[in-house]
């Protein structure tokens, strides 16, 4: 069964098309890529995915919700987090987090922060406010609000940037294990190619709104002859192939 | 029902962990209306000890009319900044892709600024008892409708502030602040409608503030209670109500259009 099912997406801003017409599936346990260089439309179609955009055309339906018409039963049941999206900075981690379970109607708060807070060691800095935190800590933070419902969806905007390479590891392992253990479906945006090849089952590469490829990491490898996801990368954002086939 | 609640309390309890975390946020609630009543209660004092009754009686329709006024005052920023606290701490993103409804939003603004409200006026009210003798609740069981009238105003004025808010981003933020004391002088908060000049006070009496004054006004006078004033209060606020809800919900959904949920704080 997939988690996510987009059809047609079309999202215009006046004269500019954001998103255009991109068709994709996220199945069940999988984690899907999303890659792209700066203003391809990755922020766009997860901004569209959570609800926060109102597509120009095109449906999304996340797990069988059609989220246009009942987004707030599938807002329930996924989560989002992003490094460039911040949590009150002057309440303590333990308070965002009672919050959050909240708004997402966590039963047992106090065991599932605590909870959380074994599986993320926060327990040095809970009662700290949010704001005084490291940029490792506040990832953890994030990464813990975004999983406090167990989220059956997780859509993540570039989890890892500007952490350390040990941070950005555990980060990572993390994730495995979340995904594993709940059989999560994971959307991920990121410019981080060794994280998109360890993590992801499937890479949607995004170039101008519109999806120019797709496959498992190794399929695109062996498909654009590299070595690294970066050359492919690189490859598609600078029209490299196309512009051998054209020589 | 219960789990709407929970969402409800899930951003008020943001809101009072941030206030139990910071004394001067606690001060400023109740910084300005203290200062207004020592400010007007003194000028008033010094009036009445000058001219006798008369003036003794004009000055306890002054202070009804800071204190009521407050009530409105306090209301609108209650909603207003608790929205904007959510703006400047960069969290809208997180809150609007919660299972939190645009209503329950409100509902829980509406909370905190019923909170910010009380801890800010009664200790006002309660200093102007023991500094001038002044005892609003002297008005009696009508004073719950004055009050409940003029929170209403408040909650629509705020409203409409974070629909601009929504429609025009941060910089609309000034006017938290200073949208109803713009509407101070059609309000008639110390003096009647009928000193305005004629061509304006039918903008007066499109508010349900000028109806409540006029009624305080009428209660301390004369001792009645004008229930014609206070059937167009009513009336108004939920006029007033559906058309800030209406400009909120179409408000909220062309953000969504635009993309501006997204990038609201910039």
């Amino acid at each position: 069964m997939d988690a996510i099912t987009v059809e047609h997406l079309t999202k215009r801003y006046d004269a500019t098309l954001a998103v255009d017409d991109i068709s994709f599936t996220v199945p069940a346990g999988a984690t899907v890529g999303l890659l792209g260089g700066n203003g391809a439309g990755k922020t766009t179609t997860i901004g569209l995915l959570l609800g926060l955009l109102i597509p120009t055309s095109g449906t999304i339906r996340v797990l069988g919700h059609d989220m246009a018409r009942d987004r707030f039963a599938a807002l329930a049941r996924m989560n989002f987090s992003s490094p460039y999206v911040a949590l009150p900075q002057r309440i303590s981690v333990a308070e965002n987090l009672r919050m959050y379970a909240h708004l997402y109607d966590v039963r047992h708060t106090e065991q599932r922060i605590a909870e959380l807070s074994r599986e993320l060691d926060l327990g040095e800095f809970l009662h700290r406010p949010a704001g005084q935190l490291s940029a490792g800590q506040k990832t953890r933070v994030a990464l813990a609000k975004a999983l406090i419902n167990r989220p059956e969806v997780l859509l993540l905007d570039e989890p890892t940037a500007s952490l350390d390479p040990d941070t950005g590891d555990w980060v990572r392992g993390l994730l495995e294990r979340y995904r594993a253990e709940s059989g999560c479906a994971i959307l991920l945006a990121s410019h981080n190619m060794d994280e998109v090849e360890r993590l992801c089952d499937q890479v949607l590469m995004l170039k101008r709104g519109r999806i120019v490829d797709q496959g498992s990491p190794p399929d695109l490898l062996v498909r654009y002859g590299r070595e690294d996801l970066v050359e492919v990368f690189l490859d598609i954002a600078r029209g490299r192939r196309q512009a051998a086939e054209a020589a | 029902m219960r789990t709407s609640l929970r969402r409800i309390w899930g951003l008020m309890y943001r809101h009072l962990a941030l206030y139990r975390r910071s004394w001067p946020r606690l001060l400023e609630l109740a910084y300005w209306p203290t200062l207004q009543m020592c400010i007007w209660g003194f000028t008033a004092r010094f009036i009445a000890a000058r001219a006798g009754n008369t003036v003794t009686f004009a000055a306890g329709l002054l202070l009804g009319g800071v204190l009521l006024w407050e009530v409105a005052l306090r209301s609108q920023m209650g909603v207003a900044i608790s929205f904007l606290e959510e703006l400047w701490s960069r969290n809208l993103g997180h809150v609007f892709v919660s299972p939190l409804r645009p209503w329950e939003l409100v509902a829980a603004l509406i909370g905190m600024s019923v909170i910010r409200m009380a801890a800010g006026v009664l200790p006002a009210i309660l200093l102007a008892w023991a500094l001038y003798a002044f005892n609003l609740f002297s008005l009696g069981p009508i004073l719950v409708l004055f009050f409940i009238n003029l929170m209403v105003m408040g909650w629509w004025v705020a409203l409409a502030v974070v629909s601009l808010i929504l429609r025009h981003g941060a910089g609309a933020e000034a006017l938290a602040w200073s949208v109803l004391f713009g509407l101070t002088p059609f309000s008639a908060v110390f003096y009647p409608v009928s000193v305005l000049p004629a061509a304006v006070r039918p903008i007066a009496f499109a508010l349900p503030s000028a109806h409540v004054f006029e009624g305080m006004r009428a209660m301390l006078n004369q001792g009645v209670i004008r229930w014609d004033h206070l059937a167009w209060a009513i009336a108004l606020n939920v006029v007033w109500t559906l058309a800030a809800a209406l400009v909120f919900a179409r408000q909220f959904r062309a953000a969504r259009v635009r993309g501006a949920l997204l990038s609201i704080g910039e």
